[in-house]
């Protein structure tokens, strides 16, 4: 098996660093639910990490737990080496964690521009007084958040729609909203929920450009979940499978393809 | 063809997002701007400013406020009358108590009382919603009138229980009272409805707007890019009730003169002003205006058209009226939730493609 604990070199020559984020003994109920079991792996910089696994194995559940919205009965979630104390959902962004949903959650009735601006809103600290008077230092705020709005903007290629309402566009469109209004937040981990589910194969190869580019250009450190195996293979550098809240693989996508349990739990039931 | 943008570019964002980023936009509204200003006083008379004017700049703001926590924050009250109430009973307290201090002043002091007494009536919108809310609104409403009512202090111990508003001038002009020019009292209520569309304006298009537009489209997902529920419901409150106390302050010093808060500031009111933002547009601060100038004008034209034109008689008239505001409200509801502004939109967007629309 890889060792990564030192920090690894990625098929394609990519330095991955240190731990950024460790989850130790994760378990989540919900009720009598357990949706998740005594799960650890790590996530460290600069790699792009997947996780996979048959329907309702606990995978959004697990980017819950990693953003902060899901507090684990048991184990912690350590992040840049400390374990993180439990936080309010709205304080989840500020730690430089930015997410995007399984089923699409953009501001509907807001423009395609309005929407990403709400990803740097915790970086604008404008008070309402002067936000009244505009002119001065809100103006100045908007401008520089703007900017960097219009870079995400540019980025994905959403330019020609970024004065559109979001409740006109296709779905394709709306997931990259929904990246764009992620990236504006210049987050340090990303976490994607299915951000190719629904997707026809063209806007597949799109979207895993986005999220290569976004690794490569950013240094982005980037956990997604996908149920594309294709996909996955391609992307990942490392590959956590779950299966009904346990964890069955973790490693390369070369060593989990190759591993029994998982081609018994989830890979032998696609090539029955 | 007449409406164009075609060689209009912005080269920086800060001119992109100016208010009318379209020429001919900006200049229409410069020439409203001029008319209202420098020719209206002019040419006003008491009919004019009694019948529609004064009332359109009063309601207009009031429906700015309630069009920023309903429209925006995604927050329904039918506590508006209650809160005009607030700003109307507090700018009387200011005016008695401290004659000497300008009207401005107690205006916009009469906004910040009712911004703080929003704050508290919105404290529930953190736990409830939607029809919930709506009623938790609704017993504001009743509190307040019933607390006007009740308590004389608030009246001054007047044997009526009525409050009359004492003359008072700004610059030496008489502005409140049977006495003062139709074309001072209307300015001074100008000043005020231009400076809180500005300030309406300044707030939607930046980032608390984003918070509240972000908290009505999806709350959870709100709070999960880092918008605080609780300050962004509460400074739609506060922000909120601070135009609607305006508006209840102009309504009573400058429109009324005198009033039983029963009277002026029932639920009917709170009607009357979500009406008019759900026909001008949920959303819109130009819609405030196109809701305010189309309830306040719909009775003065019914009543020149059926009345004094055609003979019918006032009650009927009056029951016309009901209809057609009723059947306008559904229409709005159903069809255009954006209202009249978002008409208007549609058509300039026909507008500046025409005559050649493919
Ligand atoms: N908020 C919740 N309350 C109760 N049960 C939940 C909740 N969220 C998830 N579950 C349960 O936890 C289990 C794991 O759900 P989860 O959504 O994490 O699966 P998943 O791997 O993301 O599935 P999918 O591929 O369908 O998205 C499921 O049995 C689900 O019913
Ligand atoms: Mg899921």
């Amino acid at each position: 098996m890889l060792d990564t604990s030192e920090g690894y070199t990625t098929a394609d020559g990519r330095k991955i660093g240190g731990v950024v984020m460790e989850m130790k003994n994760i378990t989540l109920r919900f009720g009598g639910v357990k949706a998740i079991t005594d799960i650890s792996f790590d996530i460290r910089e600069g790699e792009i990490r997947a996780i996979i696994g048959p329907n309702g194995a606990g995978k959004s559940s697990m980017l819950n737990v990693m953003s902060g919205f899901y507090v684990p009965q048991e184990g912690e979630v350590w992040f840049h080496g400390k374990p993180r104390p439990p936080l309010k959902p709205y304080e989840v962004a500020r730690q430089g964690i930015a997410r995007t949903f399984q089923n699409i959650a953009l501001f509907e009735g807001m423009s395609v521009l309005d929407n990403v601006m709400t990803g740097r809103l915790t970086q604008m600290k404008t008070g309402l007084l002067a936000q009244s008077i505009w002119k001065g230092r809100a103006e100045k705020e908007e401008t520089e958040n703007r900017e960097i709005a219009e870079k995400v903007i540019d980025f994905l290629e959403i330019q020609a729609i970024r004065k559109t309402p979001v409740s006109r566009l296709p779905y394709g469109l709306k997931k990259r909203v929904e990246l764009a209004r992620a990236l504006a937040a210049e987050p340090k981990l990303l976490l994607l929920d299915e951000p190719m589910a629904g997707m026809n194969v063209e806007e597949k190869e799109d979207m895993s450009r986005f999220i290569l580019d976004v690794n490569d250009e950013f240094g982005t450190t980037i956990a997604l979940i996908e149920h594309d195996m294709g996909v996955v293979m391609d992307l990942s550098d490392r590959v956590v499978v779950m299966d009904y809240g346990k964890k069955i693989g973790d490693g390369t996508p070369d060593e989990v393809r190759n591993n029994q349990e998982v081609i018994d739990a989830y890979l032998g039931v696609e090539h029955d | 063809m007449f409406y164009r943008e075609a060689g209009d570019f912005h080269t920086t964002y800060t001119s992109d997002s100016q208010t009318f980023p379209i020429k001919f936009d900006r200049y229409r509204y410069y020439v409203i701007l001029v008319i209202a200003f420098l020719v209206v006083p002019f040419i006003i008379n008491d009919y004019w400013a009694n019948a529609i004017l004064l009332p359109f700049l009063i309601y207009a703001i009031a429906a700015i406020g309630l069009n920023i926590l309903t429209g925006y924050c995604g927050q329904v009250s039918l506590g508006t009358g209650g809160f005009m109430a607030v700003g109307a009973y507090a700018c009387y307290k200011l005016m008695t108590a401290f004659p000497d201090v300008s009207m401005f002043i107690h205006v916009i002091l009469a906004g910040a009382i009712t911004a703080v007494v929003g704050v508290l009536f919105g404290l529930p919108s953190l736990r409830i919603k939607g029809f919930y809310l709506a009623v938790a609104t609704l017993a504001a409403q009743f509190f307040l009138l019933w607390l006007f009512n009740k308590v004389p202090w608030f009246y001054n111990y007047s044997a009526s229980g009525q409050i009359n508003a004492p003359e008072r001038e700004v610059f030496g002009i008489l502005i409140t009272g049977a006495s003062a020019p139709a074309w001072a009292t209307y300015l001074f209520c100008l000043i005020f409805c231009f400076a809180s569309a500005i300030v309406a304006r300044n707030l939607t298009r930046g980032t608390v707007g984003r918070k509240w537009m972000a908290i009505r489209d999806m709350d959870i997902a709100a709070e999960i890019i880092g918008v605080n529920p609780l300050r962004a419901k509460l400074s739609a409150f506060a922000v909120s009730s601070f135009f609607v106390g305006i508006s209840g302050a102009l309504f009573f010093s400058i429109y009324l003169g005198a009033v039983e808060v029963g009277e002026a500031f029932s639920i009917q009111k709170s009607f009357l002003v979500l009406f008019m933002v759900i026909v001008g547009g949920l959303g819109s601060i130009f819609g405030s205006f196109a809701g305010a100038a189309f309830l306040v004008l719909l009775p003065v034209a019914l009543k020149v058209l059926g009345v004094d034109m055609l003979g019918w008689p006032t009650d009927i008239v009056a029951h016309f009226q009901l209809v057609i505001v009723g059947a306008l409200i559904i229409f709005f509801l159903i069809v255009e939730p954006h209202g009249l502004a978002q008409l208007w939109r549609l058509a300039k967007e026909k507008l500046r493609l025409w005559p050649f629309p493919h």
